[in-house]
Parts: C-alpha cells; sequence; structure tokens
C-alpha cells in the first residue's frame, strides 16, 4: 500500500462487539476502519453460542447495558435483511430450580429483575411441561423470561459488518495492530499495521475481546482482560420445537458470577435453526489452554440429560471452545481511556459479548459524537483497575 | 499384478428397510448398500433431497442411516453384523421428538 490511511476512527477486532462499533460510529458519519489479524469473528465471537440473555444479569450496569442492547438489537433484527441472516430469534429463556429451596431464590432474584424493567414471570412446576415438553418431571418450578433472545453469534458479526460498510466503513482483515501510535502530548494519532502500514487516525477503540489487554498494553494503559475457556456441546440436528426456549438450571448465574478459577458449569441448552441442539457454559480459568478436556464436555452432558433426559440418546456430534474474555469485576470496559486522549476500550463482555456489543457500539458512538450516553458509563470506566489484588 | 488372496469370512444378510442383502464381515454399511447397486439411502432435513456417501471417511455426515433403530449412524464407518436392520433416514431420523 502506498497510500497512506487516513481515517476518523480505527476499530481493532472484527468481532462482534467490533463489528457493532463500527456500524454505529458509521452510522454517526465517522470514517471508520475495522481491523483484524484473521477473519471477521475469528476470535471469541466465532467460539460462543449467540446468547442474548436479560435472565442471568442481576439488577446493575451489566443489566442495564443488556436491556439497552435488547431494544437495539430487535431494531438491527427489523431492519431488511438482517433478522433472518443472523437467526435471530426472541425465543424468550426459562431459568428451571430443581428445589423449593433454589425456586425461592430463583423467585427471589426475579423480582429484583423485575423492580429493574425485565420481565419475568413465575411458572409453577405443573405448567414448565407446557412451555417445554420434553423437561425433567419432578422440578420445582421456574421463571419465563420473554426478553432473552438468540443470534448465530458468526453470522451476526458478519452482517453487522456488512452494514457497517454499506454505511461506509472500511474492513481490512488479515493485518495485525502492532502498535498504537502517540503524539508528542500522548494522545493517540493513529497504528502500526503488519499490512498497511501506518494508518493515521485520532481514535482508536479496542475491540479486541479477549485480546483487549494486550492491544492496550500497545498504548502503555493496563487492562486486566483474562480469558476464561467455555466448552459447548453439539447434538446432531433435532426437530423444530424439540427445545423451544433457552432452558438453563438456576445454578448458571451463581457461575457466571463466580471469580473462581475452577471448573464452574451448568448447562445452558437451547436449539439451533440450523437443527443441532447447543449445550453450553463451563467456565474454567485456564489461560489459554486449548486442550480438549473430556471431564468438561461430560458433566456438561449430565446437566444437560439431567434438564432434558431425551438427550440422553441424542448424538453429540463435536464441542467446540471459546476464550471469554474476563475482567475482574466481570463488567466490560467501556468508553474513554483517561489515560490516553483519543483511545476508546469495548471490551471485556466475558460470555455475553454478542448480546452486549450493540449497546456497547451504541455508547461508543454516542460518547465519540459528543452527545449525552444513554448511560452512564462510570462503571465501566477502563482506568478502574489498580493492579493491585484485583485478580481474584 | 500380485492379489492379495483375502478370503473374508462367510457371508450373512442384513435387511434394509426389511428386505434382505448380502452382506460380508468386516464391510461398512455404505460398502453393504454400494454393493447392493443402493446409493442413496437418506433424504434431507430441508427439501427431502437423496443423500448417500459423500465423503466416505466419517468426516460430512451425509451418509446418515438408521442402524438397528438408532439415527444418524453415519453409513462409511458401521461395520455390519448379521441381521443388522438398517432402515433409510428422512429428516433428522428423531420423528419421536419435535
Amino acid at each position: 500500500m502506498s497510500k497512506r490511511l487516513t481515517c476518523d476512527v480505527v476499530v481493532v477486532g472484527a468481532g462482534m462487539v467490533g463489528a457493532a462499533c463500527a456500524l454505529y460510529l458509521a452510522r454517526a458519519g465517522l470514517v471508520t476502519l475495522v481491523l483484524d489479524r484473521g477473519p471477521v469473528a475469528g476470535g471469541t465471537t466465532g467460539a460462543g453460542e449467540g446468547n442474548l440473555l436479560v435472565s442471568d444479569k442481576e439488577p446493575g450496569p451489566e443489566l442495564d447495558l443488556a436491556l439497552l442492547s435488547g431494544r437495539l438489537w430487535h431494531d438491527l433484527a427489523a431492519e431488511p435483511g438482517i433478522g433472518g441472516a443472523v437467526e435471530f430469534e426472541a425465543k424468550g429463556g426459562i431459568v428451571v430450580a430443581s428445589d423449593a429451596e433454589g425456586m425461592a431464590a430463583l423467585t427471589g432474584f426475579a423480582a429484583g429483575q423485575r423492580a429493574a424493567g425485565v420481565e419475568a414471570q413465575v411458572v409453577d412446576a405443573d405448567r414448565l411441561t407446557d412451555l417445554e415438553p420434553h423437561l425433567a418431571p419432578g422440578l420445582a418450578g421456574g421463571v419465563r423470561y420473554p426478553q432473552d433472545c438468540q443470534v448465530m453469534p458468526s453470522l451476526a458479526a458478519a452482517q453487522v459488518v456488512r452494514a457497517a460498510r454499506r454505511a461506509g466503513a472500511e474492513l481490512r482483515t488479515g493485518s495485525a495492530v502492532t502498535d498504537i501510535l502517540r503524539a508528542p502530548d500522548g494522545s493517540v494519532r493513529g497504528v502500526r499495521t503488519t499490512g498497511y502500514g501506518d494508518v493515521h487516525a485520532p481514535v482508536v477503540v479496542n475491540a479486541a475481546g479477549t485480546w483487549g489487554g494486550e492491544v492496550a498494553a500497545l498504548a502503555g494503559v493496563h487492562l486486566p482482560v483474562l480469558p476464561r475457556r467455555g466448552f459447548v456441546l453439539v447434538t446432531e440436528p433435532l426437530p423444530p420445537g424439540t427445545v423451544r426456549h433457552k432452558v438453563y438450571a438456576a445454578d448458571y448465574v451463581a457461575d457466571v458470577a463466580s471469580g473462581d478459577a475452577g471448573l464452574q458449569s451448568s448447562a445452558v441448552v437451547e436449539s439451533t435453526a440450523a437443527g443441532p441442539v447447543l449445550i453450553g457454559a463451563s467456565r474454567e480459568r485456564v489461560g489459554f489452554d486449548r486442550t480438549f478436556s473430556l471431564p468438561v464436555v461430560r458433566r456438561l452432558a449430565a446437566q444437560a440429560t439431567a434438564l432434558f433426559p431425551f438427550l440422553g440418546t441424542v448424538h453429540a456430534m463435536r464441542a467446540y471452545l471459546g476464550f471469554r474474555p474476563y475482567l475482574p469485576d466481570h463488567l466490560p470496559a467501556i468508553g474513554a481511556d483517561p489515560r490516553v486522549p483519543g483511545l476508546y476500550h469495548a471490551c471485556g463482555h466475558e460470555g455475553a459479548g454478542i448480546g452486549l456489543a450493540v449497546g456497547t457500539g451504541h455508547l461508543i458512538a454516542q460518547s465519540l459524537t459528543g452527545g449525552p450516553p444513554d448511560l452512564d458509563l462510570t462503571p465501566f470506566r477502563p482506568d478502574r483497575f489498580t493492579g493491585a489484588g484485583e485478580e481474584r | 499384478m500380485e492379489l492379495a488372496g483375502a478370503r473374508p469370512g462367510p457371508p450373512f444378510t442384513v435387511t434394509l428397510d426389511g428386505d434382505e442383502i448380502d452382506a460380508l464381515p468386516g464391510q461398512t454399511v455404505a460398502a453393504v448398500l454400494w454393493s447392493a447397486g443402493i446409493t442413496s439411502w437418506r433424504g434431507t432435513r430441508g427439501s427431502g433431497a437423496p443423500r448417500g456417501v459423500f465423503c466416505g471417511i466419517g468426516v460430512c455426515f451425509d451418509c446418515l442411516v438408521v442402524v438397528n433403530d438408532r439415527p444418524n449412524q453415519r453409513a462409511c464407518l458401521v461395520p455390519v453384523t448379521p441381521g443388522d436392520a438398517i432402515r433409510t433416514q428422512e429428516g433428522t431420523g428423531h420423528d419421536e421428538l419435535g
């Protein structure tokens, strides 16, 4: 490339979050370039389930972001050619409890969520099979969350990148960012890339997901994004309607909130448009270890068959794993980094990034165009980590 | 050419949708069906288009078939045993669900 590249904003990362940032930035009129060292959705986005959940979030900033994102996802899905192409399904979630004690805790949790704007309907035990005919007998009850939705994450990132390009954004894959260029006053003036030399821009958005800490380090700032490994089991295709909602056991919420490095797992079961049922959601901190773990997927399978006994007669075709970008307080980093003028972060969404991406992109665009953001970004401040004793 | 001189064990029969067909020990379901001149034994989930062996090495999941009431068996991998009841498969093979 002999021509020097110049733009308003460089987005580092072409996963779901980078795609959403690019979409809202381009639509706000900013000349936007998305860079990724690999392909679109080549990292965590392509290795998840596509959950757009409010059900697993307690009242607080992440839930507020999930509710905002839910509205934006509905808007996006209603745009011509997007909803079907990303397999958007507003199927709702059902969280079930196995005993009376669990049901009491779940009902209390749901009451708090309702006060925060979540639709949550208590379902008595004898009504569960009306909603999910193949659920195990003997469950204590559940809560139905109509706002939970689903997309196919790789398609979602690809289609949102496409929409961003229609709005004027440019995409360059296969080109890594090796440095963040700074002016003498410390502010961002661009990035150095392996494929296109120096790209000049006054703003860089770090949407590098699990690798967001490395991108932050290029600008000399500390952002402790850690990988949390998650396995997903894929069954053979099953008839439509076999599993109708996103169904999981109430224990999942405690697993998500855990900071324990050891294995947590609780099955989240959902069907896909293509037919296979996905069984997800182990979480363990083992670095970037890609070793297949039979004990983990065996445990997932056992938990899934406890929810849906018929799964015991169904083959698992394969399993895949991804590294969820985890920040110590389980909140993403969103917004301007006060330590480096021009550097913005949009990463660290852990296992919720597909859902939270659109709210994140919208908020990034708002903060770059000077408007008041729809949400208070203080809880998401990228400089909130001191580096001492936080990596619990 | 030097022939290996292989001598398979005694033949036996299996059934496809109830009809007896000949098989030799060590053959896969796909080999038995091909030997009987049958190249298609599944209808796809969407349009019911005919399917048989594609990759032949267990990767593509195109040759799925019902063996002894278990759907979604890869015909190219499953060895036959005497009396196996093979059935053609329509869709997911899991009509009992849904």
